[in-house]
């Protein structure tokens, strides 16, 4: 048994950590993360320079990782920060291409910029019922909170196509696409399809898309986890610094205790999240994906309005940073998937 | 035991919400249901509506211009008032300084200011909190030294709440530095267009405006502006923690908030079916609505005992706790109904026709976040347990 980084991999977190940490101080995250284009072109530009999209993908498809535990360090390290960068749309990307053995120099390069389409309005957790449709090679279909969308060169869109799910590979160009910022920063998109020109890259891609959601979660999971960690420090060095009735308020037993149950429930994120990365690509990843998605998505909740709680109505301003890890937090419960939808996914697979 | 509100105020309520339904414009109702901040001519019209009626003064008696109310009726009119989108009364003049001057103030005080605060003439907020002074309020920083007929006041207020409408503040000002912390605090009302008022706002978590910081810096008053005996505003303060509290539990508000978290889920789909089909969304729903149903007898209760001894206890505080946890649940609710769709900043999709939220929800949550603050401000949820500590356990 050992649970530390390889070595490689506590280089990439070294340098993560490092090259981030500058790159995105909080006054310069929240001024990209909330004006068009919804991210940095230019530090992602740095950021693809030092290899963070190279670790996402396998050696085979010309990557230098791709394991769960890869994609853990990167995702951490950008939560972190709360990094606005399009990374998770690469990330899912480059686990469809795989699967369907596309070149993806141009991706792993960050020189095309990829998001992947799979929800829709009336579906955004379930593809059971999407209705974007493919026919005679174009693609008719709306969908809805493209993460990274408002920035992509280049769609991966999950479509029907007679009876199964495929991913259709359509050209930003060829779509309508109406960026916007989101409630805890960076971007995301509406994209619609009128029948656009669609260039098949997986038929029968249900395994595939599984896949790739997967890899999203374990991603989502760690940025979590980076997230959490940060404002659960603030908010224990907050209670250390903010004096009330004489004394620093973190000498109340009441506020300490609700900062251990905090920490307790971050470390128990942090295990769920080494569990399902490590099952990543398994058969039993879906089950350990849904798991790891559920816990965080109730231990987020706790963390993030109780460190706004104890803090009081300073983490209630734009201006103080807790207050957009909070929103981060919260958020990433939406996104693949709530708390109850893989609740019942573990359910039903019992 | 008797759960029926008397035929009088069952006659009462339906006075109260025929009032709405006729003279609650759409406009106003429509902006109060999508959720966004209101502007300043919205609260004027409405507060101008209601004073029309002599309703607008909800806890004044009738000798100062109210509708002599008591509990229960204040209780119907919110509710009634929650049920019909009207927006909140904004609480600084008249729920808050007005009574302070009832009890405390000179004759001349409230022969000037009652009136104008009745009629829209004075905006006021409210100089309480500063930065080193949020929790532990007593220890207040800003400072106002008699100079012959004035007051000559320095520091700072914040989170003053709508600051940026205000054309008056009244203050929690040090007038000794010398004595006990409770006992050298004066109540002083300070005209905002002074030399050496500075109002800057604070951009909340959601991106709105509503709170500021005030400053001042060798701000000159009258003398005659302090309220009730120089020192003694602790006292003043206290009763304000104290006055009136029986509304603090939003129950009118959390019983829309669960019409409109059920209509929501009808509209949403999940898994191919409406939301409301789902079983875990639904227990959610019902845990939250069996909270809620308790609490309305926990209200009643407590406001029948308020009915009864002339004014609320201690125990109120429990209607602080309770009630925002209930309404915060609530919130939470309506933003994980719309799954990745609550996403959008506010404002995002207005007028592009690729709304991803069904009408009147596209705000849920920026007001998700935004309720954060009802656990925190008013005497913080952890303050309420002190009081409950002391006072219901005596410890």
């Amino acid at each position: 048994m050992n649970f530390d980084l390889t070595e490689d991999r506590q280089m990439l977190q070294d340098s993560l950590r490092r090259n981030l940490g500058d790159k995105y101080q909080i006054d310069h995250r929240n001024k990209v993360a909330y004006a068009e284009p919804f991210h940095d072109p230019a530090k992602w530009g740095e950021l693809t320079e030092l290899g963070a999209l190279f670790a996402l993908a396998p050696e085979a498809a010309g990557g230098m990782g791709g394991a769960g535990f890869d994609i853990s360090v990167v995702f951490e390290e950008l939560g972190r920060v709360l990094c606005p960068e399009p990374v998770l749309g690469a990330l899912m990307a480059s686990r469809l291409m795989t699967a369907a053995g596309a070149d993806q120099e141009a991706l792993l390069s960050g020189e095309t910029r990829y998001a992947v389409g799979l929800g829709e309005l009336d579906a955004p957790y379930d593809l059971d019922n999407i209705t974007t449709s493919v026919s005679d090679g174009k693609i008719s279909g709306r969908k809805s909170l493209v993460y990274g969308g408002q920035a992509a060169d280049v769609f991966l869109v999950a479509a029907k196509d007679g009876g199964s799910l495929a991913i259709y590979e359509v050209a930003a160009s060829d779509a309508s696409v109406t960026g916007y910022a989101m409630m805890d920063g960076a971007g995301a998109a509406e994209v619609v399809f009128e029948n656009a020109p669609a260039k098949l890259v997986l038929a029968d891609a249900g395994a595939a898309i599984e896949d790739a959601v997967n890899a999203g979660i374990v991603a989502l999971c760690s940025e979590a986890v980076g997230a959490m960690d940060v404002l659960h420090k603030m908010t224990v060095e907050y209670l250390g610094q903010r004096k009330q009735f004489g004394r620093p308020i973190g000498t109340f037993q009441v506020l300490q205790h609700r900062a251990v149950d905090m920490l307790t429930e971050i470390e128990q994120s942090r295990s769920i999240v080494i569990k399902a990365a490590a099952e990543l690509g398994g058969p039993q990843a879906s089950r350990y994906a849904s798991m790891a998605k559920n816990l965080i998505g109730r231990a987020g909740r706790l963390v993030a309005e109780e460190a706004i709680q104890m803090h009081g109505g300073i983490a209630m301003t734009w201006e103080y940073p807790g207050s957009h890890y909070a929103k981060r937090i919260i958020m990433i419960d939406a996104q693949l998937g709530d708390t109850d939808y893989h609740l019942m996914r573990v359910a039903q697979a019992a | 035991m008797d759960l029926n509100f008397t035929p009088e105020e069952e006659a009462f309520r339906q006075e109260v919400r025929d009032f709405f339904a006729e003279n609650l414009p759409e406009d106003i109702r429509d902006a109060v249901k999508n959720g966004g901040e209101l502007g300043k001519e919205i609260i004027e019209r409405y507060h101008a509506i209601l004073n029309k009626k002599g309703w607008l003064a909800t806890t004044w008696p009738a000798e100062f211009g109210g509708p002599g109310w008591g509990p229960v009726e204040r209780h119907i009119f919110d509710e009634e008032a929650a049920f019909a989108y009207a927006p909140r009364i904004v609480p600084f003049g008249l729920g808050m300084l007005g009574p302070v001057l009832q009890k405390f103030g000179s004759k001349e005080q409230q022969d000037h200011y009652l009136p104008r605060i009745l009629d829209g003439t004075d905006w006021w907020c409210q100089g309480y909190s500063e930065p080193g002074a949020g929790s532990d309020l007593a220890s207040l920083k800003t400072r106002a030294v008699r100079d012959g007929d004035e007051w000559v006041i320095n520091g700072q207020k914040t989170w003053t709440t709508l600051g940026q409408h205000a054309d008056w503040i009244f203050c929690l000002c040090r007038t000794d530095a010398d004595v006990k912390q409770q006992e050298g605090i004066s109540f002083i009302l300070i005209d905002m267009s002074t030399p050496g008022v500075e109002v800057r706002p604070i951009k909340l978590i959601e991106g709105g405006h509503e709170v500021n910081e005030v400053f001042f810096t060798d701000v000159r008053v009258p003398y005659g502006n302090l309220v009730g005996e120089e020192n003694k505003g602790w006292t003043i303060a206290k009763y304000l923690l104290t006055h009136e509290r029986t509304g603090i539990a939003g129950v009118g508000f959390s019983m829309l908030e669960l019409e409109e978290t059920r209509e929501l889920a009808k509209k949403v789909m999940r898994n191919g079916k409406p939301l409301s089909e789902d079983p875990l969304f639904a227990a959610r729903v019902a845990q939250a609505e069996i909270d809620l149903e308790a609490m309305k007898l926990t209200n009643l209760r407590m406001l029948f005992t308020a009915q009864k001894n002339g004014a609320p206890g201690p125990e109120t505080s429990i209607l602080k706790i309770k009630g925002t946890v209930i309404n915060q649940e609530f919130k939470d609710l309506r933003r994980r109904a719309l799954g990745p769709n609550a996403a959008p900043f506010p404002g995002s999709l207005d007028g592009s026709n690729l709304d991803v939220a069904p009408a009147g929800n596209a705000n849920n949550a920026a007001r998700y976040f935004n309720n954060r603050k009802t656990s925190i401000f008013g005497g913080s949820n952890e303050i309420q347990r002190n009081i409950l500590t002391k006072t219901m356990l005596g410890l």
